[in-house]
This record gives structure tokens, sequence and C-alpha cells, in this order.
């Protein structure tokens, strides 16, 4: 199979190089100096490539390169440049809901793609929004906490008093 | 003394910020110009002898750099060690064989064959699919009882499959049955499990200017910079250790991974070699927890006092010894729980297999024998109709008690019944079902789990601590960081004593040339081992400060303490010196301001294996874990709707660390009892991967209620206990003892899924 040049934008930095054709996502990022956006399976079962790919949230390990042709990514080192990715940040360090720390990059992202879908989820939702990214180091807790925290402030500041 | 200013304090992690924003470079994520890719090429077969491995064709093919069998392999037979600077011998330190050798025994499926190191991976990849090899396949044998029999088929070059026997022995077994007026006897069989850390296997070495191979690889023992020596047949100096932050451990990087491949290839190629193994590779070729097989007999009086256990445990070794004879000795001295019993036999047998060996995993032998005192404990309050509580209240050790197997007397504060009364407490009132088929169960046990090394391996610690002219701090120790934030402790020590915020202390770590050692990230030892030794050090620096600052403020240095960067009369906080000032005038006056600190845990000799009495650890955490459960009768599927994890953790040095592992230890356990099963089929793994292999989502886990007990009298700084491993006791059984509760159903061959409930449920629709 061929090489072809792609072109896409990650965290808002141009890219262009060269992927395989059927060269994964994942592999091409962490090639290109992404290594925030980690592997743990290469199969789909643990979430911790996931990626934002224009708005979508995914597992960039069965994504192909190609796909990603002309689209927007947006891996962990992105999230400083965003206020809620800011925030995220924040509440997991400060929760305690990094331990190793594997999983980390890709349930913040997780994280961030759900909560821009559902700005006041309950903790029920959180736990089945990331039941895709596997952590096997915290028991999840401080976790469903540090995300729970970050969208009950984000709608306190939008006025919602049921908060 | 100080107060404590930063100890006992939830302080974020030194590491969470670089964890967070993905700067962290894992060992996967480290790259060198001219490096080569390596692949392990491994037996298809669990049973056979080797008879030829051609490699002439895969050394052929363009971009391959090297092509390694067991023949380039300097010495590639040694010995298994973990870490210790003495050898026990007596059969403790196994056969470390780097690749199988031709006319030699292959033992399991995985077992490394042959090495590549190439331009790119898939030239690796394809490299290893060119080797030629021969087998002449052979029977094998799978099952641990069938391996024990006279004639069976041998999994190695030794005359026999049994690794080790032990015994333990108390007041006369015949007569404490004599006098029970009730016994049950029952029979568990426990799986071999996967430590599933998110991050595979991974490391990269190198050769630099002075010949020295560097390995940066993560891995929970630093100090097998000296097993990776032997095989390259170099002095221990030659190789160096650069342990990287690890993404998760739990014992299965305790065992030397990918090191001696990357070292054996660049070695011979002289250029950086990366070795990273795929999750499919990782769940074939690490260790596992050893499979067991349970006979427990247990008699009591009808008033609940129990007077007799006996037990035989079978422990799956696999096929390769590695730590199996420390594991053993964990299961025979954890045998009888936390409880007083006047008559006890305990023999335990591990066997050579041929499936996938078994070594170190989170909890080491004392989880498994605590599934099994745990369920007949619980039986046996059934028989007698007993609260299983007060069942607990009745047998438990108190402080001041012996351990009915080895009669080893534990002098520190023993939380029981408290631990099991507050866990059974915060269950809270019971979850009212509003479904017919739903069934609501409790379940509750006990257990000790010990904290730091056997005792006869005589372990020791060293933590390097300096206050710079700046007033920062520099904390250097060999500590591997698992994620448990074990690096970060020693800062909050040094901190706590020197007076020097977080933010100002570095902690360097895990360079097994620069950083003193500290031994092994395992055994629950750090925060006693290291964080004894951070503090010993802190301390010494911490006098130093104190007396010079009193000969210049002119009063008694045990007048003075250091907060916020200030040397402080107590109770006159006006008068005070700044550390800085403090700092300069040691230094002008040549007094050191740093400290290099060895903590040694208590010395024992080793015991008589036949009979194990006396120390044989320095300390045990006590603790206890109470679970709600709803199970479908309908389909079998069990829900843990509630866990309780209580313990007493001594002194809680970071709350937010102590909590992390007492959910996440909470949680692995819901795996071990409902779905984790590495299944081996004639010793062929039958979860080759994540899909299969089952470890629980945040939809499988409740919410972990976690009550410490601060009882302030452990052997660590400040009067912390170990929790790590302690954390992931109890939970097994509790969940096993809440499915009975629900609905009659005892599980005795783990994990309790789906099927085996309902084939329980329905056995007289089975039978017909």
């Amino acid at each position: 199979m061929g090489e072809y040049k792609i072109q896409l934008t990650v965290n808002d930095k141009k890219i262009i190089a060269t992927a395989k054709a059927e060269e994964s996502l994942l592999k091409f990022l962490r090639r290109n100096g992404f290594t925030e956006v980690k592997c743990g399976c290469e199969k789909g079962d643990c979430g911790t490539c996931t990626v934002i790919m224009n708005g979508k949230t995914i597992k960039s390990c069965i994504s192909l390169a190609m796909q990603a042709n002309g689209k927007e990514i947006l891996t962990a080192k992105g999230l400083e440049k965003i206020e809620i990715g800011r925030k995220l940040q924040k509440s997991f360090v400060q929760h305690g809901a990094v331990q190793c720390g594997f999983c980390t990059a890709g349930m913040l992202m997780v994280a961030k793609g759900y909560i821009d879908k559902n700005p006041e989820p309950d903790k029920a939702e959180i736990r089945k929004a990331i039941s895709g990214n596997l952590c096997r180091c915290t028991g999840y807790k401080k976790i469903v906490e540090a995300i729970y925290d970050v969208a009950a402030e984000n709608h306190r500041l939008e006025g919602d008093i049921n908060v | 003394m100080s107060e404590f200013k930063v100890v006992g304090k939830a302080i974020p992690r030194h590491d969470a910020w670089a964890k967070v924003r993905g700067e962290l470079k894992y060992a996967d994520d480290f790259t060198l110009p001219g490096m080569l890719y390596a692949k392990v090429c491994r037996s298809k077969y669990p049973a056979a002898k080797l008879i030829s491995v051609d490699i002439s064709k895969a050394k052929l093919l363009k971009g391959v750099k090297a092509v390694l069998t067991a023949r380039g392999v300097p010495r590639n037979e040694t010995v298994t060690k973990f870490g210790q600077s003495t050898d026990v011998k007596g059969g403790f330190e196994g056969l470390y064989r780097v690749l199988a050798e031709e006319g030699k025994k292959i033992r399991f499926v995985g077992e490394p064959i042959a090495l590549v190191a190439a331009e790119t991976e898939e030239i690796a990849e394809r490299a290893c699919d060119l080797i030629e090899i021969k087998y002449e396949l052979l029977p094998g044998v799978f099952d641990p009882e069938e391996a024990m029999k006279p004639n069976a088929y041998l999994v190695g070059e030794e005359d026999s499959n049994i690794v080790n026997e032990f015994g333990c022995f108390t007041g006369d077994i015949e007569k404490g049955f004599a006098e029970s007026e009730v016994i049950v006897e029952d029979r568990f069989e426990i799986p071999f499990l996967d430590h599933a850390y998110l991050e595979p296997e991974a490391g990269i070495s190198w050769l630099d200017d002075y010949g020295t191979i560097n390995i940066r690889v993560s891995s929970q023992v630093i100090e097998h910079f000296r097993d990776v020596a032997e095989v390259l047949n170099l002095s221990h100096n030659k190789i160096r250790y650069i342990g990287t932050m690890i993404g998760g451990g739990f014992g299965g990087k305790e065992d030397i991974t990918v090191e001696s491949f990357i070292a054996l290839l660049t070695l011979k190629t002289k250029r950086p070699v990366r070795l990273v193994y795929t999750r499919e590779e990782s769940l074939m070729a690490h260790s596992k927890k050893h499979a067991f097989i349970e006979k427990y007999k247990i008699g009591a009086k009808k008033s609940g006092k129990i007077v007799a256990l006996e037990v035989h445990y079978i422990g799956n070794a696999g096929a390769y010894t590695y730590l199996t004879p420390w594991v053993g000795l964990y299961a025979t001295v954890s045998a009888a729980g936390p409880y007083k019993i006047p008559n006890v036999k305990i023999k335990t047998q591990m066997v050579l297999t041929n499936n996938v060996f078994a070594s170190a995993f989170r909890g080491f032998g004392a989880n498994q024998a605590n599934i099994g005192y745990e369920s007949i404990i619980d039986e046996l309050s059934r028989k007698l109709n007993m609260d299983p509580l007060e069942i607990r209240r009745i047998n438990c050790m108190h402080t001041g008690d012996a351990l009915s197997t080895t009669e080893q007397v534990i002098k520190t504060y023993v939380a029981l019944p408290e631990a099991a009364e507050k866990a059974w407490a915060g269950v809270g009132e019971p979850t009212v079902s509003k479904d017919k088929n739903i069934k609501i169960g409790r379940g509750i046990a006990i257990g000790q789990m010990s904290y730091g090394r056997m005792t006869f391996l005589r372990d020791s610690s060293r933590c390097y601590v300096k206050l710079e002219t700046d007033g920062s701090l520099i904390v250097r120790s060999g500590i591997p960081d698992l994620g448990g934030g074990q690096a970060s402790l020693l800062s909050q020590i040094a901190s706590n004593e020197l007076g020097v915020p977080m933010e100002k202390v570095k902690v360097y770590n895990t360079d097994s040339m620069l950083t003193p050692l500290a031994g092994t990230t395992t055994a629950t030892r750090q925060t006693y081992m290291s964080g004894n030794a951070a503090l010993k050090a802190a301390r010494e620096v911490r006098n130093r400060i104190l007396n010079k600052a009193a000969e210049v403020l002119n009063v008694n240095p045990d007048k003075l303490d250091i907060v916020s960067e200030k040397v402080i009369v107590k109770y006159d906080e006006s008068e005070y010196l700044p550390l800085t000032e403090a700092i300069q005038a040691c230094n002008a006056a040549g007094i050191e301001l740093y400290s290099e600190a060895q903590f040694n845990a208590p010395f024992t000799g080793i015991p008589d294996l036949t009979n194990i009495k006396g120390m044989t650890f320095p300390d045990f955490t006590f603790g206890a874990q109470a679970v709600e459960v709803a199970v479908d009768i309908e389909t079998g599927q069990v829900k843990v709707l509630k866990i309780v994890s209580c313990y007493d953790i001594g002194k809680a040095l970071n709350p937010a660390c102590v909590e992390g592992q007492m959910e996440g230890g909470s949680i692995q356990g819901i795996g071990y009892a409902l779905s984790e099963d590495y299944a081996l089929q004639k010793g062929i793994p039958q979860t080759p991967s994540l899909a299969e292999y089952l470890i629980p989502t945040a939809v499988d886990s409740p919410e972990v209620k976690t009550i410490m007990i601060e009882s302030g009298g452990g052997l660590g700084p400040y009067g912390a206990k170990g929790i790590g491993e302690p954390s992931f006791n109890n939970i097994v059984p509790a969940i096993l003892n809440a499915i009975y509760d629900a609905t009659g159903v005892r599980i005795r061959q783990l994990p309790a899924t789906a099927e085996k409930i309902i084939r329980d449920l329905k056995k007289d629709f089975f039978k017909k």
C-alpha cells in the first residue's frame, strides 16, 4: 500500500505529512510527536488514545490517519488553550484523579467531548460517558468527581440556580 | 519533631500536572536518533523440545541489524531476583532463562525464542516471521494436581514439578477437630489474573560514551540493573537503569520485562534499541497472579469459637519459578487470617505447569488466602446461624495477639473488630429491591496484609536530601513511582521537616547510578521504607540548621522549628531567622546541608520452611470491607451497589493518595470477584486482548466509601502503615459473601460470572 500526503490541524498547528494508507491515526500522531496520545491496546478497548476530531470524540487507534485529512484534531496538549480544558486539567489534579496517568489524557478528552454535548450531566451519566475508557488505578470515583465539578461549576456560571 | 504542616494534607502530587498536560514522557514516548526497533519471536506451543532455530533467512532481510538466539546471550541462564542484595537460596531464587535453548524444553505459549533488531518495526516483525523454528511437541501438563502426581510430565529440567512446600503448625489439629461441634469443609478454585495496567511494557537502551548500557524503562525494580549485567556478563556498574514514571504496575513490572532483550541488542548492534509490547503480547508474555486450589476445613464450638483450621493450598506457578516461592510463603503465613485459632495446620505446595508463568501481583498470595478463609468463615457463620459480624468479633485478633500461623506477635494496633464494625455500619440502610427478580445481599470480609518485605530478605532503603543555597530542596531516591504518589510522598516528608513549601521541592528519582537505591516499589514497602529513609535524612539536615540558627538567635535548638521558610522560635513567631540566612550561616561554617540516610527493616534469619514460626514480616495492616450487591436471579448478573473500605492506615500522610489506593483496590477487586479470569486451555490463552479479559469500567464500579482509622501505631514515618496491597484484600470475599447472602449461591470457582450463578440457581432445571 502506498503513502499519501495529508494535511490536518492538531491543536491549532498545521501538519503536512505523509501517512501510509493503512496507518492508524494513533500511530501517525505519535510518529509526529504527539506522544500525549497513548497506546494501550490498539483495538479500541481501552480509550487511552482518545482524541477529538472536528468536535467528535474518537479512539485514534481505530481511525485511519487518512480519515483525518483536512480535519481538526484536539489532543490533551491542546486543552490548555481552551477554558473548559484548563478547568478539567486543574480539577483532575486537585481531586487526585491522576494516579499512573496513562489513562488521563484520554479521560480528559472524553470528558471534554462529553461536557460539550451535555453541559449538565449527573454522575451516572458521566460514568456512562467514560465507560469506554479504562482506568486500572483510581476506581473511577475521583475521575467522575473531577468531571462533575467542572460541569457543575459551568452551569453555576451560566446562572443555573438548580445546581 | 516538627508539627504536621504538609504531612497529613491532601496535596496534589508533583507529577500530576505533567500528566494532565500530556507532557510526561513514559517509556514508550522517548526516542533516540538512530534507534532500532526490537521484536521478540515467541513459542507457539506450551510444551515442546526446541530442536532448532534457523535465523539465516531473517538475517538476510534488508534493514535487519541483529537476530539473536540463546547462543548469542553471554549468560542465558541466571536466577530470578527482585532487588534483594542478599541471596536467600534454598530454592527461593528460581531459574531466569532469557531465551529458550535448543535441546531444552519450551514451557509455555509465548516463551521467548529469538530477538530481532531492525530499522523499522515492520521489518522487525517480518524478520520474526522468517525465523524457522523446529519443535518436537510434548504432551505438557496444565493442571497443578496432575502435575504433582508421581509420573507426571515434567515441565522443566528438574525431577519434580513441585517448586516449594511450606508448612505451619500450631497446637494439635486432631484434638482440635475432635473438640469441634461444627465442622465445615470446602474447596475453592481461584484463576490466574492479569495486571492489566494501561501501559504495556516498554523500554529503550543505548550505549553511552564510556561503554555503559543505559536502559530507560518502565519498571518497579531498578535494582534489576544487576540482573541484566549478569545476563550480559558485565560488571554491575556497566548497566544503568533510568526508571520512568510507570503507567501502572501492580506487580507485573516487578520481574524483568523488556530490559534484557534491549540491552542484549544494544550490546550487539551498538545502537539504541527500543522494544514496546503490544497489548496481546503483554497479556501472553508477562507474569500472572497465581491460580490456587484451596482445601479448607474449619471446626468450631456452637458458641462460634473456632478451635481448628486445616488448609491445603496448591498454587499454580505456571512455567517458571520467578517469585513463586515468596508468593507461597505469603499465602502460608496469611492462611488463618486475623483469627485466634489454637489448632492450625497449613500446607502449601507450589507447582509448575505448562501455563504462562505466575509471579508478583498486588497482594502476593495473601489475597488467595483471604478469599479462602473469609469464604469458609462465612460458611461457618451460616451453619451456626450466626451474624457474619458476630463470628468475626468472637474470633478476631486484638493488639498483642499473635498470628495463628507463625505465632508472630503483633505489637502495633490491631484495628479489629473496629474496622469490621465501621465497614459494616458504613453500608447504611439496606437497598430495597423494586423488582422481585433482583435480590439484595450484603457481605463482609476482614484481613491482615503485610507492609514491607519478608524480614529475612534484610531490606533497606536510602534517600538523599539537600538544601540548596536559595532555600530550595532536592530529594534523590531510587524510588520507582507506579502512580501511587510514591516519589511525591518523599518530598512531602522533606518539606514537612525542613519548612520548604512543596513547590520548592524537587524529587529526582529512579536512576540506578545517581540516586541512592531505595529498593523496589513492591510489597507495600515504600511509605514504610523510603518514607523512613527520607525522614531520617531530612531530620539530619534539619538538626544542623536548627543548631546553627540557635547560635545566631541565641536560644536553645529545641525551642526552634522551621515553618514556611523561617526558623522560628516556638511560641514567639516574631523572632525568627529566614531559612536562607540559616543556610548561609551553615555554608559559611562548612556545615553539610545534605544527608544520605539508610533505613533498615528488622532483619531475621530464614525460617524453617516446614514449620514457619516467628517474625516473617515487619508488621501488618488490618482492615475490613463490606459490600452490598444486587443479583438478578433470572440472568445471574451481579451489580455491586455499595462498597465500604475501612483500614487502619496508622497515619494518612497524604489522604488523597490513601483514598486513591483504597478506591482503586476495591474496584480492582470487583474484577477479581466477578469477571477477570486469565483462562488457558491446554496452555493456550483464551483471553488474548482486553476485549476478552474484562476489567471493571466506570459503570461497573460503585462509589467506594473510604473510612480511615488513624491509630498512629504504624512502623512508617509519623506512625503510618502501608495501604497499597491491603486495600485489595477483603474486597473479593466480601462480594462473594454478599452474593451468597442475596441468593444462597456459594461461589467456589472464581470469578462469579452470571453463568455460574444461574447454573447454581437453576440446578434442578439443568439436572433435567
